[in-house]
């Protein structure tokens, strides 16, 4: 019982490690662009826990540091990346990955 | 957990970082020079195009004074072991610099770029941004340095590529590159993350002392390991982490493909150099059991599936940007070929390739752009008959061509038999490594030869054979980038013992 009552590192770790896998799974399956760019925010996300639970456990404050520099950067990113399907809509007059394929071997 | 420092504390922490600018001048000055362009672009009226290249241009060669100051500096770590001065950061910082010269000098030819009707923009001011990117990912030596660097670098190149907003390629080309990078990016994150809880620091040399001090749990290095490969991987385009590097570089501008290709790939192997000789060296020990894999076997196995599956996939490629895609890739496995031996010979012959690989590879990307400006076409079929037609490009692609097969008397000889002389002298599994090299250097010989081929043997289709006339500086341009390819193929001494005096790190040792 005392691994269902008490939350310890563990919990944490498989938290984000199914985050991780969630985000992953988004990116393989997933045909539209915008759902792709979900799944790669919760794989940053799935880091940040990784980062907040380390901090936790190892003292110091190193990883918060890093885990606000990433909460930015995803920001950032989110912003390039929207641009660049915007530009994509615009263009194509679809996000759908899978037909924005012009190029070939 | 955390307290408020006292006013002298905060008093030492400014002192501190006072200390360090001093150390970083040359990411300061090209900052700067970075909001210089903006404010260029912002105010300058009409065709203004070639003035901001030029300032670019001169901004950048200014960026070397600052450089070259650096040497009398000793090797030290500064902003609290963030960031890292030694004589490994100064060869990148003049190497990327370079790079970006030799950038902009393409952008100033490619007549699609400089075609748009909103002109160029940010352009060159992005450029810079990626030079900064790639000196701080060469330099620094903490994980969270390292990932804003490759950040940097990614966001400004994820832009360039899609820069031609109304081509259909272009955008294409930038919204794979979004996606792999970002999803790359994130696993290099979660392998950092995993790093961090194995040692609960972020300082690569901390994390070394630690690894040795208290050992690790080889199931999570093992996962660390793969997930930091992968981000790297995608920054050197390594089979199999090379699925976007075809098609962008197809679809993104000439110059930029250029740029990615030896910029952002340098800066990865610099990167990847940083890690695996100072933060995990002796991981790859290897611990003798069943899940020994480690960062050198991960490292071997990606180097022979790049260098095998580039070579023989660039056989059946008709569209010149795509096959050098693919010899792009291959070249990312020669070079790894070179960090694997991990001693200081392995390192100098990587650092002599790479300069190598930036001439020769701007060099043949710089006369393409020359030659779909007057023909429109980057198909090797619509390449018959123009050795007759443009002489000196058809020469100049000719001689980078040679370099990039690594024959001699070139550049890119020197530098693969450097490469593989280090291989040999390690002896054992590293000599099978360098026979695949060598074998696959003579698949390459059979794709790259195939351009001159059609140049010179082959009749054009079209009865048009009057010569083409190209302008003064194109042509200037080529025969330099020509020139310097033979030349440092032959005198290769200077190169090769800066690389040498380059093959220091802070903090690694290799002997």
């Amino acid at each position: 019982m005392e691994m269902f009552t008490s939350i310890g590192l563990n919990h944490f770790l498989t938290i984000s490690a199914i985050l991780f896998s969630l985000g992953m799974f988004a990116v393989m399956t997933r045909k539209n662009a915008i759902v792709i760019l979900m799944g790669v925010e919760l794989i940053l996300n799935a880091a940040n826990i990784n980062f907040l639970t380390f901090s936790k456990y190892n003292g110091g404050m190193i990883g918060v540091m890093f885990s606000l520099f990433v909460i930015v950067l995803a920001a950032a990113e989110a912003a390039v990346a929207l641009a660049i399907v915007i530009n994509i809509f615009k263009t194509f007059k679809t996000v759908d990955v899978s037909s924005v394929d012009t190029m070939k071997e | 957990m955390f307290e408020m420092p006292s006013g002298a504390e905060i008093q030492s922490i400014i002192s501190t970082l006072r200390a360090g600018a001093g150390y970083f001048i040359p990411e300061i000055y090209l900052s700067a020079l970075f909001m210089v362009l903006i404010i260029l672009d912002l105010v300058l009226r009409g065709r203004k195009n070639r003035i901001l290249a030029s300032a670019t241009i001169i901004g950048l060669l200014g960026s070397l004074y600052f450089i070259f100051q650096q040497h009398g500096l000793p090797d030290t770590e500064i902003f609290f072991g963030m960031y890292a001065l030694d004589r490994f950061g100064i060869f990148f910082k003049y190497f990327f610099v370079l790079t970006g010269v030799l950038a902009v000098v393409i952008s100033i030819e490619d007549e699609q770029l400089n075609g748009q009707d909103a002109g160029v923009g940010e352009y060159y001011a992005l450029v810079v941004a990626m030079v900064i990117g790639m000196m701080m990912m060469a330099s620094s030596t903490d994980l969270l340095m390292m990932f804003l660097a490759m950040e940097l670098v990614g966001l400004s190149a994820y832009v360039l590529t899609g820069y031609l907003k109304n081509d259909k390629r272009s955008s294409e080309a930038a919204l794979k590159y979004l996606v792999y990078g970002a999803v790359s990016s994130g696993m290099l994150l979660y392998g950092f993350s995993l790093i961090y809880g194995l040692t609960a620091q972020t300082n690569i040399t901390k994390i070394s002392m630690e690894l040795i001090q208290h050992g690790y749990d080889p199931l999570v290095m093992i996962l660390a390991t793969l997930l930091v490969m992968a981000g790297l991987g995608y920054k050197m385009g390594a089979v199999p982490f090379h699925f976007w590097s075809p098609d962008v570089y197809e679809g993104a501008p000439t110059p930029i493909t250029a740029y990615l290709s030896t910029g952002s790939k340098a800066a990865g192997f610099a990167l990847l150099m940083r890690i695996f000789f100072v933060a995990v060296p002796h991981v790859s020990e290897g611990v003798e059991d069943m899940l020994s894999i480690d960062w050198l076997t991960i490292m071997m196995i990606i180097a022979a599936a790049s260098m095998i599956y580039g070579n023989v996939v660039a056989i059946w490629q008709k569209n010149v940007k795509r096959l050098l895609a693919y010899s792009s890739i291959a070249h990312a496995g020669y070079l790894l070929l070179g960090i694997i031996t991990m001693d200081k010979i392995g390192t100098q012959a990587v650092l002599v390739y790479l300069s190598g690989y930036l001439l020769m590879n701007i060099g043949a990307f710089y006369v393409i752009v020359t030659i779909s400006n007057k023909t429109g076409s980057e198909n090797l079929d619509d390449y018959k008959g123009l050795g007759k037609k443009m002489p000196l490009a058809g020469a100049a692609l000719t001689v980078f061509l040679i370099s990039l097969v690594g024959l001699p008397p070139t550049f890119g000889f020197v530098g693969k038999l450097m490469i593989f002389s280090a291989l040999i002298a390690k002896g054992d599994l590293f000599m099978w490594l360098a026979l695949i090299g060598i074998l696959t250097s003579v698949i390459s010989l059979y794709y790259y030869m195939f351009i001159p081929l059609n140049m010179f043997l082959r009749e054009a289709d079209k009865d048009n054979q009057a010569e083409v006339r190209t302008g003064m500086i194109p042509n200037i341009v080529t025969a330099v980038l020509m020139i310097l390819t033979l030349y440092f193929g032959l005198f290769f001494q200077p190169i090769a013992d800066f690389a040498g005096y380059s093959a220091s790190m802070l903090g690694a040792v290799l002997n």
